[in-house]
């Protein structure tokens, strides 16, 4: 039967030779990561690399030839995700590695690259091991760390009069390492500080009203709070019914994400201290062309994801154009150091620990017509909220 | 003092939504004796359905209810559609296969609810009488939350009031005591399955709907509560409501109190709980029916494998032996991860198959054997084969000690007892950082070559393999068919069912760690995922997708389910409606297994 599907794959089929001998063969870039298991970030995140890499390719391409982008599904699982990296460098015959939302994901592909001296390049994995104690020198990253996330947010925290802490985490490594560094970096600022207790809830199963109940009994100033997604929502509708917010200052990390902030709705508490992306108030000619351009392809609005999935396309291609070259060790050099455009403004990647300068914004949480936003917010550059280079490199060195 | 009380409150409230949940699981499982595995989806399609229905309605408590019962009777017609087309189909079917067809059922949920209500969290916005607090001795305490602690008590009424003076509810009685006995005397055992699925899966749908005004409809709810509410249908004893009941209330309560004492022990609590109890109380809290047989296999040895299809086994040995030379080198990888599982289907088989044990942990052995592995390497810089050689070690000894408790019990609540251990180890490869590395893992842990490899993994697995298929048919392979299918005749001509079981989990628990420290040197890493959850299921699903009548089944169902999990995972998005209705499809057209089916054909 002829259907539209195979009238479109015989003309496909029949233009292909002729695109292939007008121009190069495309650099491959093989993306991983998790579609299936957190579909809120990763869908909005391939819009995000995919509006880049036509971006790209519209305006001539990289080194003369064009990007193509070859994606797999890593399910949530690093061993997945080894398995398909393998698929992508030996059958797609990828030129680069890039991806991941999960830390142990993450992780997992640069040990990977390191082992096939491939490049990789993570999006959104915020692990600080994955350029610190276990980085190595296939592996850049893109997003600030949790290290970055908590010192940007202890700068506005130490400002406050609050002296007794609570702290309220996913227990998996990304809470536990973003508490630990958030008490040793306010500590450090603000030796007055105690922290009175900490609640774990597992992942994606708060007991909301036990949490803020046990919370609430410790009696804090202030508390720290580095749930997300449902959890976050369910927290917090607790936490308001039963006044837990009320008189107490509360520090949270990305719940300024639309990602995040959208689902609480007229329930957003006001007054928050929140990492985020305040998205339409950035006015910033990169961020207005990025949301403009995002709205035409999509017919929707970009979330944190379609950041982090654009910037991580652009600073690849910055990176090779900079190396000229698809070599690794060329394309190392040319990673280290390359500056790339992102709504954010421009980032680097710093040739010390290959992490990028990204930054993200800080503010306040706010209500305004029933609807959570960021309000005093800022621009924190990833440069400025890092450790001095003699510390990082002791860090890396402990990796042996 | 009062914060005891608002805790003791919040505790019942919590517990709600998981007695809902189990509620409907012993039910089903006491009339169709199906495991259903798509409970929590259906949790998941009551909260979505109601997000959709409540989000159009007037934001009146009256409306609010009206809309919650209608999600829970939309969710019940979908639990009796999937009654009616494919599990009703099963029944015949060896015991803990529809476990096989509910498990393809979720996959094919998760994608289709992503298809229909999209990526995003869907939190119903709450009215304002739903936001409200009363001042109990003096702290707020959320209005709603006592509406909830209300529901909890009234459905276990009515459920009492259906089962014990309905006539509808003599039945489900009789069937759940006596099913063949009870379709003897002329009850309609169709109809029946057909509205006690559809109960259940209201129950359920209700349980989802009415979580909506503390969080949000999304994505991942299913697999959430679903493990915990088979927790409590076990702790509370199978097939008892009340009973249900009390394990929901005891894990409401320690949950509140225990991460006051202990906040770190989020991920493990409700396991310790349910081991304790069932080493107490071997068939849960109120649990006093006769467990029903695992496996229907029962009475039947495991078929030897013929001299053709061992002639065919080695012929792919031999060809595997090649493969170097012709196989590009990621299908090399893919063939080496089917060789471990291989191996590890085999090492499940043994204890499920002769042991007549069933395991829902089995990926415990698999991540104690890669944890022993990479730590040998990592810390004491040893070569690989002696890495090898402690994943089995290791593995078997854990096995050994905790063997003691676990052949103590059987059918289901053997199955959760191992379910328990997996998530202790899986906690501990969580928390234990500065052993494992946590959630970070152990990297590293490369081989010295692919090829050199390769050939390691194929005569371990290969023999390892050879070596359980003639356990199986050993002397000692047939003493424990026979304690597994008459425990009082084996122990009168001398065989000591406890010991047998103990030794046939020990060399389980081993072979599959032996598959656990070659995994680490495939992927070069390990993780807590190794031991998580899915990792047993996937287990399960191979042994059974197989066929458990036979040696050969298991080998089959782990080439078939890795190599066709590993193909769509590269060539489709929407792995999960592909994995999953392959499944239901196999399970419909080979209701005895891949290998029973391939027989059958023949003859």
């Amino acid at each position: 039967m002829l259907t539209r599907r195979t009238v479109l794959g015989t003309t496909a089929a029949l233009a292909v030779p002729t695109a292939a001998r007008a121009q190069p063969a495309p650099i491959r870039i093989g993306e991983i990561n998790s579609y299936s298991a957190i579909p809120s970030f990763t869908l909005p995140y391939r819009n995000g690399w995919q509006l880049a890499a036509d971006q790209i390719n519209a305006s001539g391409g990289v080194l003369g030839r064009k990007l193509e982008v070859i994606s797999r599904d890593d399910t949530g699982k690093p061993q997945d995700a080894v398995r398909l990296a393998g698929e992508l460098l030996d059958e797609q015959k990828v030129d680069i590695l890039a991806g991941g939302y999960l830390s142990n994901v993450g992780l997992a592909l640069s040990d990977f690259a390191q082992q096939r001296k491939r490049l990789y390049i993570a999006g959104e994995p915020l692990s600080d091991a994955l350029v610190w104690q276990k980085g190595n020198r296939y592996c850049f990253r893109l997003r600030p760390s949790t290290y970055m996330q908590a010192a940007m947010l202890v700068q506005e925290a130490a400002k406050l009069p609050a002296k007794r802490w609570v702290t309220v985490a996913p227990n998996y490594e990304y809470g536990l390492s973003t508490v630990k560094w958030f008490k040793a970096l306010l500590s450090a600022k603000r030796p007055d500080v105690t922290f009175v207790g900490e609640q774990w809830p597992a992942l994606g199963k708060i007991d909301a009203g036990a949490t803020v109940a046990a919370l609430a009994e410790l009696k804090p100033d202030a508390i720290l709070n580095v749930t997300f997604g449902p959890d976050l929502t369910n927290f917090v509708r607790q936490g308001n019914t039963r006044g837990l917010f009320e008189n107490r200052s509360v520090v949270s990390v990305l719940t300024g994400e639309p990602e995040y902030l959208e689902p609480l709705g007229d329930e957003t508490p006001e007054g928050w201290i929140v990492t985020g992306y305040p998205r339409a108030q950035v006015t910033t000619p990169a961020n207005t062309a990025f949301i403009a351009a995002y709205k035409t392809r999509f017919n929707a609005v970009p979330g944190m994801g379609s950041v982090v999935g654009y910037s991580l396309i652009q600073s690849i291609a910055a990176g090779i154009r900079r190396a000229g070259s698809l070599d690794a060790d060329k394309l190392i050099d040319g990673f280290s150091g390359a500056t790339f455009e992102t709504p954010f403004g421009p980032a680097s990647y710093r040739a010390l620990d290959h992490q990028g300068t990204l930054g993200t914004f800080v503010g306040k949480t706010a209500l305004r017509d029933g609807k959570g936003m960021m309000v005093d917010w800022h621009y924190a550059d990833g440069a400025a909220y890092l450790p001095s280079d003699q510390e990082v490199l002791a860090l890396r060195q402990s990796a042996g | 003092m009062s914060f005891l009380a608002i805790q003791f409150l919040t505790g019942l409230s919590g517990a709600v939504s998981l007695f809902l949940m189990s509620a409907g699981l012993t039910i089903i499982f006491g009339v169709t004796r199906v495991v259903n595995f798509a409970h929590g989806s259906l949790y998941m399609l009551g909260a979505y359905i109601g997000w959709s229905i409540l989000t159009r309605l007037p934001h009146d408590p009256i409306w609010f209810a009206g809309g919650v019962i209608a999600a829970a009777l939309a969710t019940g017609c979908i639990g009796a559609a999937i009654e009616m087309t494919l599990l009703r189909r099963l029944y015949r079917a060896p015991e803990l296969f529809q476990l096989l067809a509910t498990f393809g059922v979720m996959l094919a949920i998760q994608d289709l609810t992503l298809l229909v209500w999209g990526p995003n969290d869907l939190p119903l916005p709450r009215a304002p009488w739903l936001r409200g607090s009363v001042t109990i001795l003096g702290e707020h305490f959320p209005a709603y939350d006592l509406l909830l602690i209300a529901i909890g008590p009234a459905v276990l009424t009515a459920l009492l009031l259906l089962l014990n003076r309905t006539r509808f509810g003599m039945l489900i009685r009789a069937c759940t005591e006596n099913r063949d006995l009870a379709a003897a005397l002329g009850i309609n055992h169709r109809i029946l399955s057909t509205s006690v699925f559809a109960l259940g899966a209201g129950l359920a749908g209700l349980g989802g709907a009415l979580v909506l005004p503390d969080s949000s409809a999304n994505t991942q709810m299913d697999l959430a509560v679903i493990v915990e509410a088979f927790v409590v249908v076990v702790v509370g004893g199978m097939g008892s409501v009340t009973g249900a009941f009390l394990a929901s209330l005891m894990f409401g309560e320690l949950q509140a109190f225990g991460i006051v004492l202990i906040p770190g022990a989020t991920l493990v609590l409700v396991f310790i709980i349910m081991a304790v109890v069932l080493s107490i109380r071997p068939r849960g809290l109120l649990g006093d029916a006769p467990v029903p047989s695992a496996i229907s296999a029962a009475g039947k040895p495991v078929r030897p494998v013929s001299s053709r299809i061992q002639l065919v086994g080695w012929s792919l040995v031999v060809l595997a032996a090649t493969a170097p030379i012709w196989l590009p080198a990621y299908w090399l990888s893919v063939l080496t991860e089917i060789l471990i599982a291989v191996l590890l289907a085999g090492s499940l088989h043994l204890m499920m198959g002769p042991g007549g044990m069933i395991s829902f942990g089995h990926a415990a052995w698999f991540g104690l054997g890669a944890y022993s592995s990479a730590l040998t390497v990592r810390m004491l810089s040893a070569p690989m084969p002696l890495a090898l050689l402690a994943a089995p070690v290791a593995a078997g000894l854990v096995a050994i000690a905790f063997g003691w408790f676990v052949v103590r019990l059987s059918g289901v609540y053997l199955a959760m007892l191992t379910l328990a251990f997996a998530q202790i180890v899986w906690a501990a490869a969580a928390q234990w950082s500065w052993l494992t590395g946590g959630d970070d893992g152990i990297l590293g842990v490369w081989p010295s070559g692919s090829v050199p490899f390769f050939y390691w993994v194929l005569s371990l697995s290969v023999a390892a393999t050879w070596l359980l298929q003639r356990i199986t048919r050993s002397p000692f392979g047939l003493a424990l068919t026979a304690a597994r299918d008459s425990e009082a005749r084996a122990l009168s001509i001398g065989l000591r069912a406890d010991r047998l079981r103990m030794a046939a989990f020990a060399m389980s628990g081993a072979a599959a760690g032996l598959a656990g420290g070659l995994f680490a040197f495939s992927t070069g890493s390990v993780f807590p995922t190794y031991v998580a959850v899915g990792k047993s299921v996937d287990v399960l699903l191979m042994v059974l997708l197989g066929g458990i009548n036979t040696v050969i089944g298991p080998i089959a169902g782990a080439v078939a389910y890795t190599g066709f999990y590993d193909l769509l995972l590269q060539t489709t998005s929407m792995w999960r409606l592909a994995l999953g209705l392959t499944i239901i499809t196999l399970v419909l057209a080979f209701p005895d297994g891949l290998a029973g089916g391939w027989r059958r054909s023949r003859s």
